[in-house]
């Protein structure tokens, strides 16, 4: 028993991979069937992602965007992949992560699988954000970037005092969020009505959520976010499964509950603020990525790493199929995730209905 | 007596405005099995939870070790003091031999996720509660009384050395209460101090080393269950008659309540003012 070493154990109707040092010093016990799951929708988003740099007005042998990439490519190549394609790419993978990373925290925090910030009004709140200095101030680029970063953490700041009482509890937190929601979305919709027609165009773009004409900098900011807050949350998320079990016995098994539950929080907020300033209010892929990873993972709840690897995959794929499934030049990716989300969320509620009888 | 690992000092306890203890002041004997009894909504949970810091007090504090509980770090307490709950959340989706496992939290670590004393702790815990061949079940699909004995392998999971207890007799069948309660009295002769509130107070002067006699959030008595356990003593605390006979079993004091001729009579005879006023 105190043998170092690697084995399977099966334990509770799921297979675990036990990894320990001599002595059981160090040990690790890893969800099998989640570690491979992540590991599929990982090679799914990269194989993807090669698929989206090789595609396109210029069709590149996937060959030449290897070899790019490995930085032996002619400059026409290079020129193409990493100026045009790249940028677009990566923030795909990195947006749909942080989307997924965060939809699970809140999904789990809120104890409600449409606790996500989608619904609970955080991306609309950086929406109003971004709105409010495309429309107001006259900046665009990077200004914009910031106005939703800000219009987010504002929001979620104000849903929070607003469900106050005595604590917060989850169900009244949603049902706050989407209350605020609806009260920016009017918003927004007035502030899109007072605007000339071609800033109504470019904020109504801004709004779908793409990832079209994005470049390095968004990259930088979404990367960033995820680098400093993953990390963060993938430390946290063993709190999630105890504070999933209520307070009290997360109390007595020692969790810091209130600390736990504040780190998480902020997390998911500015995980969710980095994907919308990067991309927009990409639309259902914070719902549902948490939700398919549980169900691929078999586990009662997704953990934060296979989340965000299935919010990159899903927004992948949904870019590949906005750019060639369908028809018209270069659509918003927020248009194919939404259409998904319509029927997901409508397959869920069925679901759900059939399910409680 | 003033350095017990857990005490509770000028506790005021209180929900929301409803306040349900003043001042209460509470030692538990270390190495005791400490039994508290008395009437419904008499502060005994209230008091329990707020000694395992899950009530915070309005005002006073409750000691572990010579330090206010509160100052310590979550996970520090956890490893010293578990707690039974009433009623807990039953998480969904979660299989049984994974709910006690996480009842290792305290003990694990980042890149210690899985030592052979978890694996240990957990398998003995299973055991003991006769949850083993339950294992692989879900949680919510268990019966009342299954489910408590799991919470229970949670609780004896952690391997606290003080060890609370709020009902868990509560959902069980006559021979289940009294396996519970055996496994209980085990773990104190192992040297674990273990606080159970119970309802039954027979069960309770069976296996208390002491009683903590509670009325309207004051306690009334605090001993050995032969010292305390009193005739007069459930009658003031219970309002009702009775006998206290010795158990033939284990000879601790036994309460046969009084028949319902005399416990009417007694009961006219408590409150003559009311009895009158409805008469004229």
């Amino acid at each position: 028993m105190n043998a170092a070493g690697v084995r399977l154990r099966r334990s509770g109707g799921a297979t675990r991979l036990v990894i320990r040092t001599r002595a059981g010093r160090l040990s690790l016990r890893v969800h099998l069937r989640a570690l491979l799951v992540g590991a599929g929708l990982l090679v799914v988003a990269l194989s993807v992602s090669l698929v989206n740099l090789s595609t396109g007005d210029f069709p590149l042998p996937l060959r030449e965007v290897l070899r790019s990439l490995l930085g032996q490519g002619d400059p026409g190549t290079d020129f193409i992949v990493h100026e045009l394609r790249l940028p677009r790419v990566l923030i795909t993978v990195l947006v749909g992560a942080a989307l997924g990373a965060s939809g699970t925290i809140f999904q789990r925090l809120t104890r409600n699988p449409l606790g996500s910030p989608d619904f609970v009004g955080l991306t609309v709140g950086a929406a109003t954000g971004a709105l409010v200095v495309l429309l107001l101030l006259d900046g665009g680029g990077p200004q914009v970037a910031v106005g939703a970063v800000l219009g987010c953490l504002a929001t979620s700041v104000a849903i929070y005092l607003l469900a106050f009482r005595r604590g917060v509890q989850p169900f009244r937190l949603v049902l706050m969020g989407i209350g605020v929601s609806a009260l920016l979305e009017s918003f927004n919709s007035y502030l899109i009505y007072r605007s000339r027609l071609d800033e109504a165009l470019s904020a109504q773009v801004w709004l779908i959520g793409s990832v079209n004409g994005r470049g390095w900098t968004e990259v930088a900011l979404v990367g960033g976010t995820l680098a400093v807050l993953l990390p963060v949350a993938l430390y946290h998320g063993r709190h999630l499964d105890m504070l999933g079990m209520g307070d009290e016995t997360a109390v007595l098994q020692g969790v810091p509950v209130e600390r736990g539950r504040a780190v998480l929080a902020l997390t998911g907020v500015g995980l969710a603020a980095g994907a919308t300033a990067a991309a927009g209010p990409i639309a259902f892929v914070a719902l549902a990525a948490p939700q398919l990873a549980t169900r691929l993972t078999r586990s009662p709840h997704a953990g934060v790493l296979p989340a965000a690897l299935m919010g990159s995959a899903l927004l992948s794929a949904s870019d590949w199929a906005a750019q060639h499934a369908l028809p018209g030049d270069d659509m918003p990716v927020g248009v194919v995730t939404a259409a998904l989300g319509g029927v997901y969320l409508t397959w869920l509620l069925f679901h759900e209905r059939r399910h409680n009888g | 007596m003033s350095d017990a690992r857990l005490r509770a000092e000028a506790l005021t306890l209180a929900y929301d405005d409803r306040v349900v203890a003043r001042d209460l002041d509470v030692q538990i004997t270390d190495g005791s099995f400490t039994v508290i009894v008395g009437p419904n909504a008499c502060g005994k949970s209230t008091l329990l939870r707020s000694l395992a810091r899950v009530l915070k007090p309005r005002s006073g504090a409750v000691h572990l070790d010579g330090q206010a509980i509160a100052s310590y770090p979550s996970r520090e307490v956890a490893r010293r003091l578990g707690m039974l709950s009433q009623s807990p959340v039953v998480p969904g989706g979660i299989v049984v031999e994974e709910l006690v496992a996480r009842g290792r939290f305290a003990h694990q670590r980042l890149l210690r996720q899985w030592s052979p004393e978890d694996e240990a702790a957990v398998a003995d815990a299973m055991r003991q509660t006769e949850v083993a061949e339950l294992a692989d079940r879900f949680v919510d699909e268990l019966s009342g009384g299954q489910r408590q004995r799991v919470w229970l392998a949670m609780a004896l999971a952690q391997q606290t050395p003080i060890l609370l207890l709020d009902e868990p007799t509560t959902f069980l069948d006559l021979s289940h209460q009294f396996e519970v309660l055996d496994l209980c009295a085990e773990l104190h002769e192992q040297g674990r101090t273990i606080v159970a509130v119970l309802h039954d107070l027979n069960h309770a002067c069976r296996y208390a080393t002491e009683l903590i006699v509670m009325r309207d959030g004051v306690v009334l008595a605090q001993g050995a269950p032969t010292e305390v356990m009193t005739a007069e003593l459930v009658e003031a605390v219970f309002g009702m008659p009775c006998r206290v006979m010795s158990d033939p079993e284990t000879d601790t004091p036994m309460i046969v309540p009084a028949g319902r001729q005399r416990r009417r009579a007694a009961r006219a005879g408590a409150t003559p003012a009311t009895a009158s006023r409805s008469g004229a």
